[in-house]
């Protein structure tokens, strides 16, 4: 769910600046007359730690407790195994590498599909004058006002069908479910990728022009890797978001092995034996974790600073 | 080329552009990726024929001719920019909206009329006697799914011809490449894969297909190798519109797009076709007892849960932004990179985490208080588990967003504040609270918008539930996209009108609420 809130929010956070900041954006000062010391400060920042971390250490906790059931698993475990990790790995029955390898595929490709088309869509927003842009650029901002989320039975069967035309691309497939999240491809960053790509002096366009340089030429030798920081941050930001779907990626992927992460460690946390598959759970729900967390963690500061302060503008 | 930034300024009048020649490799790229794309479109638009979609023939035509177009010309330059977004916008996000808005119309099922009667009448095939026995083989086309490919019958008739068939009639099967047993059964023929024993056990939709031959006759299988021929027992009037049944003699007149029996006595068939119903769909939701009732129900606790979670995240991430707004406290950053961690974490993972640490008889949290509350059973207490869950994870988001906020308020208003002699409470409810609201206010109603579909939250934690014994339908803490999804993948009987339906009224309430932000986005007028 991370990215949600943020793409929606994208373009309403530009209001801020015009409203608040002047670019003194100095650290302000702690209100004097609540004395000198700080301590206090730490002591509410350590129960606030307690609070936000407690879930995570059960969890990992779990993911290493030996015994791998729910009514076993403690906050501080007494010993340490490896063996969830080794049934994780090894359960015929629910293939976690599959899941995992189709998770980041589908993320990947919806992630990477997103990022190109959105910057080809952002270059001809911001470089180009035609007809219909304004029009163009407000309805894109009003489409997303809608979520595509809601149109899930519409999208199930159509994709029943096109199953019948092309069945690599149908229900049950990755790349079907690849294709669906490459529809909100358009709506979803132009926005912020326009407002990047406005910053990009428009004199380097026309010094390659003199030069000779084709459009197309300026588009992908220029453009693409000055604003390559802004493509990179969108990119990990959908791929976080596509990662941890789960209404269409339920409803695409029935077969086991073609199921994502998510709504495979769902399928192990339902039924008669979430009990007994706890630490199977959490040794998955730990691994695909990391990856999200460390990408999360690298774009942190982009993410808010296009959030609080319109920079991207 | 040189990205010609330390070239001398353009001269003064307008630079004359050399007309740019592309290399011979991109040319050549260009034009193997057009000539793909008419192979492409060639390809599905005979499979779209074969299936009988058509209208998307011709859709599928507009859309190659527009990428022709606006590839293989120099006309429109911006277009070739956004074609390929445009394409996937209309058909995967347009598309699905106006299917939404046209299956809240219907009945919501998803076969027409005459294919039912087809199958209908297939499916009644029973055998004449002594009619042909043919040996049978169940086969797919060569490189399609076991599993969901169409069906084929390679069939040996009794005088040795070799035929095949599939659902939409008999041709023969060309004698090159096939093995046969020496009873007659094909075992291998070019082009086709054989299923084996239990592959055909897994294909469910072997008990209704039939092979059409001659006037309402039909070839259908008995066991896993034999086919017989015969003639179906239901047969279609048009000029009546009922179905009857020439071996009993019942007939079935319509009635709820089905085919039911006319004196009422023995079953309906089960087959249903879809039928536009106008507004019948937004009337049950409005007039039904036990629908309106629960619909009130979940609507009140939608808007309760995504209000409640807007302000609890809100009120815990500001407290820890203005406790961490010091600069004297040393090891922010490290406090923060933790702090954040919840929100890092996918989601599916923290609903599903917390779903087990509020198990009643294992879970940590009921062990850590020394409590035995049933979070899940209890509709209270499941409604609270759900908020305690939300705000775990959606109070960092609220953290940095007031951090960036309270970072961006210029410290020369605060220093005005003091000169004026307001004291740090005041200056904390005067200035930086109506300043931060302002700054973040599009961001909690960015925030709301989004907790009101919270599907993975609330579906992942308690599936919707509890729920009560007398409505099991409407769960205590569903929102109504758990609901609307329900309706239409759980249980036995699909309703998708109904759940589109559903899925129409949040649109609209979503709209309202995101035009209430959409007005106070300033970049609206800003558009250059």
């Amino acid at each position: 769910m991370s990215t949600e809130p943020a793409s929606l929010a994208a373009p309403a956070a530009t209001t801020i600046r015009a409203k608040t900041a002047h670019g003194t954006a100095t650290t302000a000062q702690g209100p004097r007359g609540l004395g000198r010391s700080v301590w206090w400060r730490h002591g509410l920042a350590v129960v606030a730690l307690i609070w936000a971390l407690f879930p995570i250490v059960f969890l990992i906790s779990a993911a290493f407790n030996p015994s791998g059931t729910l009514n076993s698993a403690e906050l501080i475990p007494k010993s340490f195994s490896m063996s969830n990790f080794d049934t994780l790995f090894n359960d015929p029955a629910r293939p976690f590498t599959t899941w995992f390898k189709n998770s980041l595929l589908v993320a990947f490709i919806g992630a990477f599909g997103q990022v190109f088309i959105g910057a080809c869509a952002a270059y001809a927003f911001s470089r180009m004058r035609f007809k219909g842009r304004r029009g163009g650029l407000l309805s894109l901002l009003l489409l997303q006002m809608f979520p595509a989320l809601l149109t899930f039975v519409a999208l199930y069967l159509m994709f029943a069908k096109i199953g019948d035309i092309i069945p690599a691309l149908g229900l049950n497939t990755v790349l079907g479910l690849g294709l669906v999240y490459l529809g909100g491809a358009m709506g979803a960053n132009v926005w912020l990728l326009k407002g990047y790509f406005d910053t990009v002096p428009r004199e380097l366009d026309e010094a390659a022009k003199v030069d000779g340089a084709s459009h197309a030429r300026i588009f992908f030798t220029m453009i693409l890797r000055l604003t390559m920081p802004i493509l990179v941050t969108t990119f990990m930001i959908s791929f976080i978001g596509l990662f941890s779907e789960f209404l269409l990626a339920s409803i695409f992927l029935q077969d086991v092995s073609s199921q994502t992460v998510g709504v495979g460690l769902y399928s192990m946390s339902i039924g008669n034996e979430k009990n007994r598959l706890f630490g199977q759970f959490a040794a998955g729900a730990l691994l695909c974790s990391i990856p999200v967390v460390a990408l999360y963690l690298s774009v942190q500061k982009q993410i808010v600073g296009g959030l609080t302060t319109g920079s991207v503008k | 080329m040189s990205l010609a930034t330390k070239t001398p300024p353009a001269p003064a009048s307008p630079p004359t552009y050399h007309s740019p020649k592309p290399p011979l490799w991109a040319v050549i790229v260009k034009w193997a990726a057009l000539a793909l794309v008419v192979v492409v479109a060639f390809y599905l638009a005979t499979r779209l024929a074969d299936e009988g979609y058509g209208l998307y023939i011709v859709i599928l035509a507009i859309v190659v001719m527009a990428v022709l177009v606006v590839y293989s010309t120099r006309r429109s330059i911006p277009m070739k920019y956004l074609l390929p977004g445009l394409i996937l916008l209309l058909g995967l996000q347009v598309w699905p909206i106006i299917m939404t808005v046209s299956t809240a119309f219907t009945n919501g099922q998803t076969i027409t009329k005459a294919e039912t009667i087809t199958a209908i009448e297939r499916n009644s095939v029973r055998e004449v006697a002594g009619a042909p026995r043919y040996k049978l083989s169940i086969a797919v086309k060569e490189g399609s799914d076991v599993a969901t490919g169409n069906l084929f019958f390679l069939l040996t008739s009794p005088d040795g011809a070799l035929k095949v068939g599939d659902e939409k009639g008999l041709s023969d099967l060309p004698a090159d490449g096939v093995v046969k047993t020496d009873s007659g059964k094909i075992t291998k023929a070019p082009g086709f894969t054989v299923l084996n024993a239990r592959q055909i056990n897994a294909r469910k939709d072997l008990a209704t297909f039939a092979v059409p031959s001659t006037d309402g006759s039909g070839i259908k299988a008995v066991g896993l190798s034999e086919a017989f021929e015969g003639r179906a027992t239901v047969t279609y009037d048009e000029a009546s519109d009922t179905l009857k049944n020439t071996a009993t003699g019942q007939v079935y007149v319509v009635k709820d797009a089905r085919f039911v029996p006319q004196d009422g006595k023995g079953q309906a068939f089960p087959q249903k076709w879809v039928e536009n119903v106008g507004f019948k769909n937004f009337q049950t939701i409005l007039t039904d007892s036990s629908i309106r009732s629960g619909f009130l129900k979940i609507f009140a606790w939608n808007i309760a849960f995504a209000a409640l979670s807007v302000i609890t995240t809100f009120i815990l991430g500001m407290l820890l932004a203005l406790l961490f707004n010091d600069e004297r406290l040393k090891g922010k950053s490290y406090y923060r990179a933790l702090l954040v961690l919840p929100y890092a974490i996918p989601g599916f993972v923290t609903s599903l985490l917390w779903a087990s640490m509020f198990n009643q008889d294992y879970g940590l949290v009921n062990s850590l208080t020394h409590l035995d509350v049933d979070w899940l059973g209890n509709p209270w207490a499941a409604k609270a588990a759900i908020l305690i869950a939300n705000l775990w994870l959606g109070f960092p988001y609220m953290f940095l967003i007031t951090t960036g906020a309270l970072q961006s308020i210029p410290s020369d208003v605060r220093e005005a504040a003091k000169i004026d002699g307001a004291g740090p409470a005041r200056t904390l409810r005067s200035i930086i609270m109506p300043l931060l609201l302002v700054a973040v206010g599009p961001l909690l109603i960015a925030s709301f918008a989004f907790n009101f579909n919270n599907f993975s939250l609330v579906y992942l934690l308690t599936g919707g539930g509890p729920f009560d014994s007398d409505n099991t339908s409407i769960g205590n803490t569903d929102l109504l996209i758990t609901y609307a999804f329900r309706l239409a993948f759980s249980g036995t009987s699909p309703d998708y009108g109904l759940a589109a339906a559903v899925s129409i009224i949040i649109f609209f309430i979503v709209a309202i609420m995101s035009y209430a932000g959409f007005r106070r986005t300033a970049s609206l007028e800003e558009v250059n």
